[in-house]
């Protein structure tokens, strides 16, 4: 089971990616995405270490780790499937696919399998929307996604493979 | 050697574009074809995505949708001469779905070879460039009133106006931010504008920078589009090794640096000054205005915040003149509007035309009516807080004014097409649901109100105290409409409402006269 995400939690590794990024204007939300895209997430010990090494409140770092939904506190599956729910893809079967994705993979959205392989999450328009209903696999856009073709990301997922 | 163009675009890659590149690179090994594999931007033709492309004498010749295992056969008739084939399509530039638009900002997108430099400046770019050099930063503030442009990301607000603002703004430093937090459901044409022709926006920016007084641009591009995101980086990169960013771009003594942001999975970052909050690092909550973003702006500065697509418009107004710009539209819409055909569509994509097509001439004739082949039964225009537009209004043309005369607006060119078996009451409350999961929470209305409007949409659903509880629910728009500080609260009445007039029977109750 893989759940760490690229490194494991370290407050010199944090510490280290928070300095690299705290020169820059505005560093807050910066560097919180840089030390999700270091730890896979951002560990709560990040809460006063970002603030005392940005000079600001534990309140504001807690503020904006807490705005963005990208933004997550504990680590996320191997795989990450985003199912979109906007309207151009409500208007061709998305409703049906979100039911589908959480009874498959028996897991509300924002949740993570108990095998840590797969975090379901639902987005709001990936900007496929002509193609719909649309999944992001790892990042990756599948258009025109049915029931059965989730399974088969679902499949490639668990294996490792691509589809 | 033949040049084979298969899309890059995300869009075309969610369907499959990448194996249809690799077997025909993987075909031509095979066969010992001399072949040269480009990963152009998308036509915007979505429904024939994969659209693979070759170059033959003749012009460019298109086959699609091609998948992977229909490349075998395309060699064996021979389309790279561009030889007939069940998936060809003849002449990319004569297919009427195509050759019948005013492609003023896509002109290039699915044309060139998006991080080709060489390629953009071919097919025109940097004139406009050149040209603005020539000119003083009045002057160009001045051309880009002339041509009437108005914001492009949903407000409409005329953007030589606000560029003039900022210019006469007395504080330093100033900044330009491109808005291309694209969350609206429905559009796509900042990413597709950013895939296919990345430098058209790093030359926007420059010139912006230059007609305002600022030597400094961010852009603001949502966490959702990665693809987007890679090529605008690798883009800005070759870009200032050219010479086009920097201390002195192309020569001039002109310095400008440019910069992405990432958004973080908010829509309201989407709204201008949530953006400038975004980018100052903090939590996206909506500022009052004034201010206005002109005057004190990012990081309390004069600031230049602009959409991608209205950006995208001021380089043919620089080339071409305000008065060619003028020319198109009707009324007050001036110059051509990126539509973007969504949802339950058979023909979706981009169809970039000059203002004042009817709603319904655009569904038939680009649209193609429904996917599922059924009959339209409602459109939403302008995204999840635009109206959904009943078979009825089909014959409004799509301009700013006329569709707020009717009680809907055009926003960003979204165009969401729904069959005969949508719920509209289910989209009636998704607008509430979706405007309390992404309320900022600074104002009440908006914070509070839409959790209400859900429950009260519910029980107007399930038959509870329907008389009075719609009363209430009409209130509740109201005091979002009057109350709420920004789009967020203030237009999510807008869709829910259009229920209320065209699609009462959805919700259990008497059709009646609008109000």
């Amino acid at each position: 089971m893989n759940v760490t995400g690229p490194e494991g939690w370290s407050d010199a590794a944090a510490a280290a990616v928070i300095t690299a990024h705290a020169t820059q204007r505005g560093p807050l939300l910066p560097v919180l995405r840089a030390l999700q895209e270091n730890f896979g997430y951002v560990d709560e010990r990040a809460i006063a270490l970002v603030g005392s090494l940005l000079n600001v409140s534990r309140a504001d770092v807690y503020g904006v780790l807490t705005f963005y939904s990208d933004l997550r506190t504990s680590p996320q599956g191997t795989t990450r499937l985003q199912v979109c729910r906007g309207e151009a893809c409500q208007a061709v079967g998305a409703h049906a696919l979100a039911e589908h994705a959480r009874t498959s993979l028996d897991v509300d959205f924002g949740e993570t399998t108990n095998d840590g392989s797969f975090t379901l999450d639902e987005v709001f328009c990936l900007g496929n929307c002509a193609l719909g209903p649309t999944v992001a696999r790892n990042g990756e856009l599948r258009g025109r996604v049915d029931p059965s073709v989730f399974d088969r990301l679902v499949d490639d997922g668990a294996t490792g493979g691509q589809s | 050697m033949t040049t084979v163009y298969v899309p890059g675009d995300s869009s075309a890659r969610s369907v499959g574009a990448d194996e249809v590149a690799v077997a025909i690179a993987a075909e031509a090994a095979t066969r010992g074809a001399d072949v040269t594999i480009v990963r152009n931007g998308s036509r915007g033709m979505m429904w024939l995505e994969p659209l693979v492309e070759v170059a033959t004498e003749r012009g460019r010749v298109a086959y699609g949708p091609v998948s992977a295992d229909d490349v075998a056969g395309l060699f064996d008739a021979g389309f790279l001469v561009g030889a007939e084939h069940s998936l060809g399509h003849g002449a990319t530039e004569e297919i009427a779905w195509l050759s019948e638009q005013d492609r003023l900002t896509f002109a290039r997108v699915g044309v060139v070879d998006p991080l080709s430099l060489a390629d953009y400046v071919a097919h025109g770019g940097l004139v406009a460039l050149d040209v603005a050099f020539t000119m003083t930063p009045e002057q160009i503030c001045d051309t880009i009133t002339e041509s009437g442009l108005r914001g492009r990301g949903g407000a409409g607000f005329p953007t030589g106006r606000k560029w003039r603002t900022v210019l006469d703004a007395p504080d330093t430093p100033k900044f330009v931010a491109c808005n291309a937090d694209e969350g609206d459901s429905g559009t796509f044409a900042d990413r597709m504008l950013m895939e296919g022709d990345p430098f058209m926006l790093i030359e926007s920016m420059v010139i912006s920078g230059f007609a305002v007084g600022a030597h400094e641009g961010f852009i603001y591009l949502r966490s959702e589009y990665p693809g987007a995101t890679a090529t605008l980086r690798a883009a800005i990169a070759l870009a200032y090794e050219a010479g086009l960013l920097g201390a002195n771009v192309r020569g001039s003594g002109f310095a400008f640096d440019l910069e992405i942001r990432v958004g973080a999975g908010s829509y309201i970052c989407g709204e201008e000054t949530a953006m400038l909050e975004s980018l100052e690092g903090k939590r996206g909550v909506v500022r009052a205005k004034p201010p206005l973003p002109a005057i004190e702006g990012l990081f309390g500065q004069p600031t230049a915040v602009n959409n991608v697509l209205s950006l995208a418009s001021v380089l043919p107004i620089l080339t071409r003149g305000a008065a060619f710009y003028q020319d198109l539209g009707v009324g007050r819409s001036r110059g051509t509007q990126v539509f973007q055909l969504a949802g339950n569509v058979a023909q979706g994509g981009i169809v970039e035309l000059a203002f004042g097509i009817t709603l319904g001439e655009m569904l038939e004739r680009f649209g193609g009516g429904t996917r599922s082949g059924r009959p339209i039964r409602a459109v939403q225009v302008g995204g999840p807080l635009g109206a959904y537009v009943p078979p009825a209004q089909f014959n409004l043309p799509l301009d700013y004014e006329a569709f707020v005369e009717a009680g809907a607006m055009l926003g960003h060119g979204g165009i969401v097409v729904f069959d005969d078996t949508v719920d509209m009451a289910a989209q009636a409350r998704f607008a509430m649901e979706f405007c309390a999961l992404e309320s900022c929470g600074k104002c009440t209305p908006c914070r509070v109100g839409a959790v209400r409007g859900v429950e009260v949409i519910d029980k107007i659903v399930a038959g509870d105290d329907v008389q009075n509880n719609t009363v209430l629910l009409e209130e509740l728009l109201e005091v979002m409409t009057d109350g709420s500080l920004c789009a967020m609260g203030g237009l999510t009445p807008m869709p829910v409402r259009s229920v209320l007039v065209h699609f009462p029977e959805d919700l259990g109750l008497n059709r009646r006269s609008p109000a």
